[in-house]
């Protein structure tokens, strides 16, 4: 029952669980771990596509491109948070806005 | 166009350089050098010279026919068409001859007479306006620009009468004056407005044209010519509107001389004169009985005067009634005659007065003496010997209103009384015409003679004052001394000779007109009765004359009759004669009384009762309005919406703000939230 | 039986990934992580996507967990627990993420998908590598660039200020 909307919910479903998380999540590196949750339902999403459309192979390579920036990514975003952590002395995401009202 | 003709240009200079002299009197008067009393003496003298010419000119052309008219279009609106302009004619020549001697004399004479005076140079101003004024009724070729100047006349005699505002006699005079006048003019209007209604024109050869048409007849014809002559009787004091003039002797003598003497109360004979040929033959019995009465009535009230100027102005209220009556009679050139010589003689008179009462005035100021009335005869006496020449001026002036012959006044008077003679050989039903004219003479002269011999003669009545008399300057005595001249026969019967004839050129250049009214007599008619009375009228007012002045020298210089015991015998008659007949009181309880009345009536009902009521009623009740539209602007807009929108902004920035938390995720969450609401929408 | 195993991948997928986001400690969050990442892995493989698969569980797991797991370590209180989160932010994001659900599900179920009938292939890595350097020449590159960026921006960033 592999067909290609079961991948699209799938993929959809992850999406919106790393979007609650990023929206709901107070921890900095929770926040990054449902980054990663959008981004690989991103990459299912792609690789369903490249497989339901004629194994068109510019799907994968898309793909890949998503992974090595998730990588890419995840590195830079935690060094902010470490970062952070040593300014501020918390990755609670409350605590270190300084933009409020 | 006017311009080209030397008759129309001197015209034009005659009437506007006095009143060139007023306007830069009035404005500048009070810097230039003598505050400007040369501007107008040299405009006037001016003035004279080329009235002279003119009557010059008309000498040498002996044309009794001569008229020259010259015509500017004033308002020309198709049928409604006034056009204003010159006449002149033989009448006309003389009169401006008048109006500029006499009005020159007065410039002279005021010289000396009004030295020092406070307001010098509006004085002198005034008389200009006035010789302008009267200047332009003379040469006025229709009724509208005639009443123009005849109200400007007007004006000029209030401001003259009343030089000496800050006293009330002066002040009230002169309003008297010109209401009086007033009064005359309201008649004078509606007769020129139903001619120009009938006729359609305000010129006179058109209105005599009309006439003699038949465009108005009858009743209305008459009352158009009364109404008419009504301007005449106010303007020439006659009665009931002779109230007027002895008033006006409150103002300065000189002007007494000019204005009340010779020329502006002639106006009033000048406008009969000239409209003679509009009066129907009930309007002209009628101004007949009215300037025969007036002449009596006005003798018997001089003759108890003790005023000298009082006696001089009755004493010409009396003569123009003789003219009046003239006219009445229909020897309308008799009536310009004695016009003539009565300016002369009268303004020799009223100047010679004020020579007189000038050296009282200056006799009593070194005396100190400020209670005694300088121009009370009863304080003269003997003033012979001190002023001659004043004295033999006034004497020969005298002379000549009496009808004493070898001068002027006597063949004037004698033409007059010859036409009333006629008229009641015409018309035994009136005989009382010829009794007014006698009788007015047998007093006349009584009454001037009196006056010279209270003033001249006897005993002087103070002695301290008469010390200080002495004769006037020549400046003063210069116009006394010429028109004394012109008041002997001679210069009015040139080329002829002969003292009990009025043959001269004046008779001969100045011929009567026919009337343009059917059923009057014509002029040859008038011609014929009047010659034909011509000599009972000499004999009857030789004798007059003779028994006035005879009595007169009894009563005063002889003292055969006392005039006190006289006095008592006719006393009520002599209490109604020195009180004017209590006109002046009449007047005042029966018109000006109610009158007065009803004006604060109707100012209550106006002041108190409408303004107060209704007018302020209208303030509070709009206050009211402003207070309740005020509370709803300020609370219900201002408060409620406009403080409100601000107020309700507020409260939502207030609760908008939360929004902003700082934190990202929140931002997120909206963010998500919109891009669902755009998917969804966009779908939908 | 494939279908079987498929739902079974697909559940433990879902189950963790539901438990990342929701778990109160963050370590039980990481390991669900770990989970997840081998869910999807295995969807890859149903997906025919070989040479992906194993890049998924290299990168992803080797790499990338390990650098969340040291970031935890790094920067956690061990000993502390997290204060509570926001119930009005949990409700709201919860609607918010069921309608969103809601509205992709839609979308998919209703849009009518053009499926291209196709053969398994043998040789996914070959493909891959001449996409890359032959039509996809310059993104491969601009990666490149990107991770050479990255790598330096990070350094600098741990670096202590001297």
């Amino acid at each position: 029952m592999d067909s290609l909307v079961n991948y699209l919910l799938v993929s959809s479903i992850l999406f919106s669980l790393g979007l609650y998380g990023v929206v709901t999540r107070r921890n900095g590196v929770a926040v990054l771990m449902s980054i990663e949750l959008i981004l690989n339902a991103a990459n299912i999403n792609f690789l369903a596509f490249a497989r339901f459309g004629g194994m068109n192979m510019t799907g994968h390579v898309y793909a890949l491109f998503v992974i090595v920036l998730a990588a890419a990514e995840a590195a830079v975003a935690l060094a902010i948070i470490i970062n952070i952590f040593n300014n501020f002395n918390t990755i609670n995401i409350d605590d270190v806005s300084e933009l409020k009202q | 166009m006017i311009s080209g003709n030397i008759i129309t240009d001197f015209s034009l200079l005659i009437l506007f350089l006095p009143l060139v002299a007023f306007i830069i009197n009035i404005i500048f008067g009070k810097r230039l050098p003598r505050q400007g009393d040369w501007v107008s003496v040299g405009a006037i003298l001016i003035t004279l010279i080329l009235s002279l010419s003119l009557l010059m000119n008309m000498l040498m052309n002996w044309d009794s026919d001569f008229s020259h008219e010259a015509v500017i279009p004033w308002i020309d609106l198709g049928a409604f068409k006034i056009s204003l302009g010159f006449w002149v004619d033989n009448i006309t020549v003389v009169m401006l001859v008048v109006v500029s001697l006499i009005s020159s004399m007065t410039h002279i004479f005021s010289l000396e007479y009004m030295k020092g005076d406070i307001r010098y140079n509006r004085y002198y101003a005034y008389l200009g306006l006035f010789t302008f004024s009267m200047n332009g009724i003379v040469l006025a070729n229709n009724v509208m620009s005639l009443y123009i100047f005849w109200e400007l006349v007007g004006v000029s005699s209030y401001l003259l009468i009343g030089h000496w505002f800050e006293k009330h006699s002066a002040a009230d005079a002169s309003k008297k004056a010109f209401l009086t006048n007033r009064v005359g003019d309201i008649g004078f209007f509606i007769g020129i407005m139903i001619m120009f209604t009938a006729i359609g024109s305000f010129n006179f050869q058109d209105l005599f044209k009309g006439v003699s048409e038949g465009l108005v007849t009858g009743s209305l014809l008459t009352f158009a010519g009364l109404g008419l002559f009504m301007g005449a009787v106010g303007k020439s004091s006659q009665f009931p509107l002779h109230i007027w003039l002895p008033d006006a002797m409150e103002g300065p003598t000189p002007v007494s001389a000019l204005m009340h003497a010779a020329t502006m109360v002639a106006a009033g004979v000048y406008l009969t004169v000239r409209l003679f040929p509009l009066f129907s033959p009930e309007a002209l019995t009628i101004i007949a009985y009215v300037g025969g009465f007036t002449a009596l009535f006005a003798a018997t009230i001089a003759i108890t005067q003790n005023d000298i100027k009082k006696v001089l102005a009755y004493s010409t209220v009396s003569q123009l009634g003789y003219m009046i009556l003239a006219v009445g009679v229909g020897n309308y050139v008799a009536a310009f005659f004695h016009l003539l010589t009565h300016a002369m003689f009268k303004a020799c008179l009223f100047y010679g007065s004020g020579s007189v009462i000038h050296s009282m005035h200056h006799s009593l100021h070194e005396l100190k003496d400020h209670d005694t009335d300088p121009q009370d005869m009863r304080n003269m006496g003997g003033f012979k010997s001190k002023m001659p020449l004043t004295h033999w001026t006034m004497l020969i002036a005298t002379l000549a209103i009496s009808g004493v012959p070898l001068f002027s006044g006597f063949l004037s008077k004698d033409a007059i009384l010859a036409g009333t003679l006629a008229f009641a050989q015409h018309h035994p039903q009136h005989f009382l015409l010829p009794i007014f004219g006698f009788g007015a003479a047998a007093i006349t002269a009584f009454y001037m003679f009196r006056l010279i011999f209270m003033t001249f003669y006897g005993k002087p009545k103070m002695i301290k004052v008469f010390k200080g008399i002495h004769e006037s300057p020549k400046v003063m005595t210069f116009p006394l001394v010429l028109l004394a001249g012109l008041s002997f026969f001679i210069f009015y019967t040139l080329p002829y000779f002969n003292p009990f004839s009025d043959h001269g050129w004046f008779t001969e250049l100045i011929k009567a007109r026919d009337s343009a009214v059917p059923g009057n007599p014509s002029a040859e008619e008038i011609y014929q009765g009047v010659h034909h009375a011509h000599y009972t009228a000499m004999a009857l007012s030789l004798l007059v004359a003779a028994f006035g002045i005879g009595l007169s020298y009894l009563m005063y210089i002889k003292e055969k009759f006392s005039a006190e015991a006289w006095a008592k015998r006719m006393g009520l008659f002599y209490k109604l004669s020195l009180n004017k007949y209590f006109f002046d009181e009449n007047y005042n309880r029966f018109l000006y009384q109610p009158f007065l009345k009803l004006s604060r009536a109707v100012a209550y009902v106006d002041w108190d009762l409408y303004d107060k009521y209704f007018i302020n009623g209208f303030g509070h009740v709009t206050k009211m309005l402003s207070k309740i539209t005020g509370r709803m602007d300020y609370e219900g807009l201002d408060q409620t919406l406009v403080d409100g929108v601000g107020r309700t902004t507020q409260g939502f920035g207030e609760q908008l703000k939360q929004v902003q938390t700082g934190r990202l995720q929140n931002y997120m969450l909206f963010a998500l939230i919109g891009v669902i609401l755009i998917l969804v929408f966009q779908a939908v | 039986m494939s279908d079987i195993a498929f739902w079974v991948i697909v559940g433990i997928t879902v189950g963790s990934a539901f438990m990342v986001v929701q778990s109160k400690s963050l370590l039980y969050s990481a390991y669900a992580l770990l989970f997840t990442f081998i869910g999807v892995t295995g969807l890859y493989i149903f997906l025919w996507a070989d040479f992906l698969a194993v890049v998924q569980v290299v990168v992803y797991v080797g790499g990338i967990l390990v650098l969340i797991i040291f970031g935890i370590m790094l920067t956690n209180k061990i000993t502390s627990v997290n204060i509570s989160h926001t119930s009005m932010q949990k409700s709201m994001g919860a609607v918010v993420v069921i309608a969103f659900i809601g509205l992709l599900g839609y979308m998919i179920l209703s849009t009518p998908w053009l499926v291209l009938s196709n053969a398994e292939p043998s040789d996914t890595t070959r493909a891959i590598g001449r996409l890359l350097l032959m039509d996809y020449l310059l993104p491969f590159e601009a990666v490149s660039l990107l991770l050479l960026g990255a790598l330096i921006g990070a350094t600098t960033l741990s670096r202590k200020d001297t």
